[in-house]
């Protein structure tokens, strides 16, 4: 029967004002909205900070076997050096030293969080930035002095 | 711990004013800040020093490390920097393990690496820096 009255339909139950059906039919975004969400440089900043914290936790080790090894023997430490030397023990301290830089301007981040400054959300923002983009440059500093002292 | 919170005429506030539940205040937070900042200059220092030092071979590690001012920064460098990685690790731990067991085993555990690994290094600069 073509000349159903709207109400009728299935589902449609009950009186619908046309606004109202206006506004169901848009299509809205679903509270998370997953596919187009993308974590706030803060957040990943923060993330990053905890891991960074953890993975210089275990780098400590390093350090103990590397003084350990110079109060040792000549053996020893050639051992120590070669092994900190190989392309393998190379990528692990470079990944040191930019996870110590970063987990270092990260905490200065803290730090002037602490006193109340700073939090405001592009400030935020920027400053979340600024602690990847100065760890990567730091990092790179220190290789290429560390390369310029010695050329090792 | 008594439990028998029915008996106890303190209110819930009088019970968390002063040192607080965990019976250390604002401790935690307070040396977890302290070392941070003496952290800095220390770390600083430490990757200087690793700069200077790069390619270095036995016996030239061996008498910079004996330097007084070294050993004594690089001790610095290890207490700080052990202490705030422990109050590091102990916060990381209290947020992901909820066993209580397990949460009372790792932090136990947290404090045991770290005064291994304080002590052994500290050894090794003391050995180094009296001549051994």
């Amino acid at each position: 029967m073509g000349d159903m009255h709207e109400d009728a339909e299935p589902g449609g139950a009950m009186s619908k004002s046309p606004a109202t059906r206006e506004f169901a039919r848009r299509e809205r975004p679903l509270s998370p909205h997953l596919t187009i969400y993308r974590p706030p440089i803060t957040m990943t900043m923060s993330i990053i900070h905890r891991i960074t914290g953890g993975a210089l936790y275990f780098g400590t080790l390093l350090v103990a076997v590397w003084l350990m090894a110079a109060a040792s023997s000549q053996a020893t430490f050639d051992w120590v050096n070669w092994a900190f030397g190989t392309w393998l023990g190379r990528l692990i301290l470079f990944g040191y030293t930019w996870a110590l830089m970063h987990h270092m301007l990260g905490g200065v981040r803290h730090l002037v969080w602490d006193t109340g400054a700073g939090l405001e959300k592009h400030t935020a923002s920027k400053i979340a930035w600024a602690t990847l983009v100065g760890s990567v440059l730091l990092t790179l500093l220190i290789w290429i002095a560390g390369y310029m002292a010695r050329g090792a | 711990m008594s439990g028998k919170n029915n008996t106890d005429m303190r209110t819930p506030l009088a019970k968390v004013r002063g040192l607080g539940s965990a019976r250390e205040g604002t401790g935690h937070f307070w040396r977890q800040r302290l070392t941070a900042i003496a952290n800095i200059p220390l770390t600083l220092f430490f990757v200087g020093f690793l700069i200077a030092l790069n390619g270095a071979g036995y016996a030239e590690v061996r008498a910079a490390l004996a330097n007084p001012f070294v050993a004594l920064m690089l001790a610095l460098v290890l207490i700080s920097g052990l202490i705030h990685m422990r109050l590091g690790m102990q916060v990381i731990i209290e947020d992901y393990i909820t066993s209580e067991g397990l949460k009372l085993a790792t932090i136990a555990l947290n404090t045991f690496f770290t005064v291994a690994v304080g002590v052994a290094s500290i050894f090794a600069l003391l050995k180094l820096a009296f001549g051994g």
